[in-house]
């Protein structure tokens, strides 16, 4: 027998105490969707997961009502140390249904049990920790005293990191004292709902939090909803216009985090060994469903040829399967949308002269797969260079100089991330300052922390997420100055009280 | 650093076949700095992702067999004798006599003094580890310190020989790497090579020790690497045992991953040790993952892969003992050695 082929080591499901059929979480408590209800299903095995509701636009209405007056009667008048005792209790919780969050994401997402283990759900907590801390600091958010939160906060998420872009919009509208109403994508609901139940767990007021579930309809409907001061969206760039469209002229915030076509740039002295396994989370992290995912490889012409042949061997060792075994590196496609797109996408690059290279792996035969893929000898023109795939598709160019690597990687309509590799920190440092990217990770490729913002340039949106920028995104200053004369202990109620008026009066 | 006047090097096959004829330390050095750096950061990062993987069931058991078929029984004290040696090697020979389907351990490790003994009570088992026999290793020039002339250090190596040794575990002058000598070290590596030859031609397989707890960087890891291969070494092993820290899972990563650049470049397989600190089953079976997914599974064998370890075969015992009976047992159901 082969070791490599490591006997099965599946996680246990036996954790999930899933319902069969999931409603709207709307004023803290499920209630019956008025649309068309739609079944989730594991994209590893297409099998029906649980039955979820779809909000109609009477729903959504209901839910930014609800949400409208937890803002108005309760989240808005708490003070800060009270809202950070509750993202507190629910960043425990999250820890304490780690594995069970985890299994969920796994069977719903596709993606494989050690990601979701090991990066998803402790980021998930790390996030609710983090801004739990900031809740009773916002003068420090870089707005002036007393800043203001903004009232009621639409959000819609994508598929690839369901829970942990829940944490993204969730956690700091929360901590600055908004309500929200978030969407989770239609083919990865199943966590967005556990953690309803978590906020009904922490005893979260009713309406702080609402989740609605459906699709593109609803999804519209919620953004475009009269009564809600904030949408934040995460998703592709088509949406994110639409929506701007939407939002242009009401007077809501707006913060869009889209698409990618990130550049990781492999100069010639690179710790190399390090460099492939770069490449490697670059774009192999997650199916490669990743916004700031390194699709596209710029690799000094020089060192080329060896690290692609590293890179081969290397994807050769991937393990592509159940996404619930404990050794799976590759697991399912989300849906089958996207797999016809990655394929579409694929056939193109071939057609237009790329040479496509598939690591030797058994597709299983039923669920949504694709091999881990590299296309070399694309060049600058070629669509899978240009256009975001979303998938386990790598294309690689090549450089000649630190000048024409800096050309290159800017050569595009996003500009969410770049990786830099080289063991010449002065060129790292050089180079970092001219790419036109949110987030340039050097020696190191899509790593997240709460504490660093995160976002694009250009099509790849705008506002920052994470940080102290993510916090400021869901703020508005107030414009307060503290009274001149006022000194001693007791000016700190006075202000605290004062600040509460001041949002109430504005609040609609 | 200034060159001195180009110094020729002892010849040795590997370093002309990669270097040119006229093998200088000039040449060695400028190989030997041009390596590309190891960053450290994703080098432990690897280690971790490796150290993840879930051996279970059938695999497990192959594993546990497997760290057994490939362990060094060793002893390396002050203290050792010929009664403990001699209880070493029947441990060895029979490492758990409540299961003889047990496999024996690949050899066993002691100081030069100390092979006859070795060889003596070994017996008929005498051999190849790959025959299911126990090979004897000996712990050469001067170790583990290294910190004695050449001539001595040539003696000790000659005598175990001598006496039996199918294995010479030399170390390093980690000092002489350390200020920059790289052409002593690489000739010293050479003349012990040359001392592990046997009257009828044959030689004695040199395991080369770095003590990368001394070599402390990265960098220097992968230099003395790729030094001590290019000098002759049949073996690349990272620590005497005696120096912490001593066998870690990135040291190991990033020594395979010299092994599996050498055998890229050449053909030519290069076999691995790490030693001291490996105790328990679950840390020597994440080793066993590193080596079959940077080198590949064809180097778990004896002759490319070993255990430096004097503790961890009771472990293992232990585990594979629950494997069969279905529950722990404890430590009085495994021998003393």
């Amino acid at each position: 027998m082969s070791f490599l082929e490591y006997a099965p080591a599946p996680e246990s499901t036996a954790i999930l105490n899933l319902r069969e059929t999931y409603g709207l979480f709307i004023d803290g408590e499920f209630v019956d969707g008025r649309g068309e209800p739609f079944a989730t299903i594991s994209p590893a095995t297409e099998k029906r997961i649980a039955e979820v509701a779809t909000a109609n636009a009477a729903d959504v209405d209901r839910a930014v009502a609800a949400a409208r007056r937890a803002y108005d009667r309760t989240w808005s008048t708490m003070s800060g140390a009270d809202r950070g005792k509750y993202l507190f209790r629910i960043a425990r919780l999250i820890q304490e249904r780690s594995r069970e969050l985890a299994v969920a994401e796994s069977l719903d997402n596709g993606k494989p049990i050690k990601e979701t283990r090991d990066v998803d759900i402790p980021l998930v907590a790390a996030w609710f920790f983090y801004y739990a801390g900031w809740a009773d600091k916002l003068e420090y958010a870089g707005l002036g005293a007393n800043p203001r939160a903004l009232g009621v906060a639409a959000q819609v998420i994508p598929w690839n990191f369901p829970l942990l872009m829940l944490a993204w919009k969730i956690a700091p509208a929360l901590a600055a004292g908004n309500t929200v109403v978030l969407k989770p994508a239609e083919t990865t609901p199943l966590t967005a709902l556990l953690f309803a139940e978590i906020c009904q767990q922490a005893d979260l007021p009713a309406g702080v939090v609402n989740i609605i579930t459906g699709a593109g309809e609803t999804g519209r409907a919620l953004v475009s909803h009269d009564d809600v001061d904030k949408v934040a969206f995460t998703g592709s760039t088509p949406v994110g216009r639409e929506i701007a469209r939407a939002a242009a002229g009401t007077g809501k915030k707006l913060t869009l985090e889209l698409g990618g076509k990130g550049a990781n740039i492999v100069f010639e002295d690179a710790a190399m060994d390090q460099a492939v396994e770069g490449i490697v989370s670059g774009i192999f992290f997650n199916q490669g469903h990743v916004c700031c995912a390194g699709s596209r490889l710029l690799v000094q012409e020089n060192v080329h040829d060896e690290v692609v042949d590293r890179l081969k061997t290397r994807l050769s060792t991937l393990r592509l399967g159940d996404p619930l075994d404990k050794n799976t590196d590759i697991g399912a496609i989300n849906s089958r949308e996207q797999l016809d797109r990655i394929r579409a996408l694929s056939d193109i690059g071939e057609q237009e002269g790329g040479d496509r290279w598939t690591a030797a792996c058994e597709i299983p035969s039923s669920g949504y797969w694709f091999a881990p893929t590299i296309f070399t000898n694309v060049s600058t023109s070629h669509r899978i260079a240009r256009d975001e795939i979303f998938g386990p598709v790598l294309s690689v160019l090549t450089f000649r100089t630190p000048e024409e690597a800096v050309a290159k990687a800017n050569n595009t309509p996003y500009g969410l991330s770049a990786g830099i590799w080289t063991e010449k920190a002065s060129r790292m440092l050089a180079l970092a300052d001219r790419l036109r990217v949110g987030v340039v990770w050097a020696n190191t490729f899509n790593k997240f922390d709460p504490a660093s913002p995160f976002g694009g340039y250009k099509e790849s949106g705008y506002g920052r997420e994470g940080g102290r920028h993510g916090l400021a995104a869901y703020l508005e200053a107030s414009g307060w100055q503290p009274p001149a004369a006022s000194a001693g202990a007791s000016t700190r109620s006075v202000r605290g009280r004062s600040a509460q008026k001041t949002r109430k009066a504005v609040s609609k | 650093m200034t060159i001195d006047h180009p110094v020729a090097l002892a010849p040795a096959d590997r370093a002309v076949r990669l270097l040119g004829g006229d093998l200088t330390e000039k040449a060695l050095r400028l190989h030997l700095d041009g390596l590309a750096g190891v960053d450290a950061v994703g080098l432990e990062a690897r280690a971790a992702d490796l150290a993840t993987r879930s051996i279970k069931t059938s695999s497990k058991a192959w594993a546990l067999d497997t760290i057994i078929r490939t362990c060094d029984l060793t002893t390396l004290e002050g203290a050792d004798t010929p009664g403990k040696v001699r209880s070493l090697v029947a441990k060895a020979v029979m490492p758990d006599p409540s299961d003889p389907s047990c496999p024996r351990v690949a050899a066993v490790c002691v100081y030069g003094d100390m092979v006859p003994y070795a060889v003596e009570a070994l017996g008929a088992h005498h051999g190849d580890p790959e025959k299911g026999l126990v090979s004897v290793a000996a712990v050469a020039t001067a170790f583990p310190s290294g910190r004695a002339s050449l001539a001595i250090k040539l003696a000790d190596t000659r005598e175990a020989v001598a006496a039996g040794a199918d294995e010479i575990d030399m170390v390093i002058d980690r000092g002489a790497f350390l200020s920059g000598r790289y052409g002593l070290v690489f000739d010293q590596i050479v003349a012990v090579k040359e001392a592990c030859r046997r009257a009828d031609g044959s030689y004695a397989h040199l395991k080369v020790i770095l003590e990368t707890g001394e070599l402390q960087t990265y960098d220097n890891v992968r230099r003395a690497s790729w030094l001590a291969i290019l000098a002759g070494a049949d073996f690349i092993k990272t620590s005497t045992g005696k120096v912490s820290p001593a066998a870690t899972l990135p040291v190991t990563l990033l020594m395979l991953e010299v092994i599996r650049d050498w055998h890229r470049l050449t053909g030519e397989t290069i076999g691995m040790k790490p030693a001291g600190g490996i105790r328990a089953s679950k840390d020597a079976v994440r080793y066993l993952v590193t080596v079959a997914e940077t080198v590949g599974e064809q180097w778990l064998t004896p002759h490319l892969w070993r255990f430096g370890a004097s503790s961890l075969v009771n472990d293992v015992l232990l585990q594979r003992q629950k494997m069969t009976t279905g529950h722990y047992s404890g430590p009085d159901y495994v021998t003393v050695d």
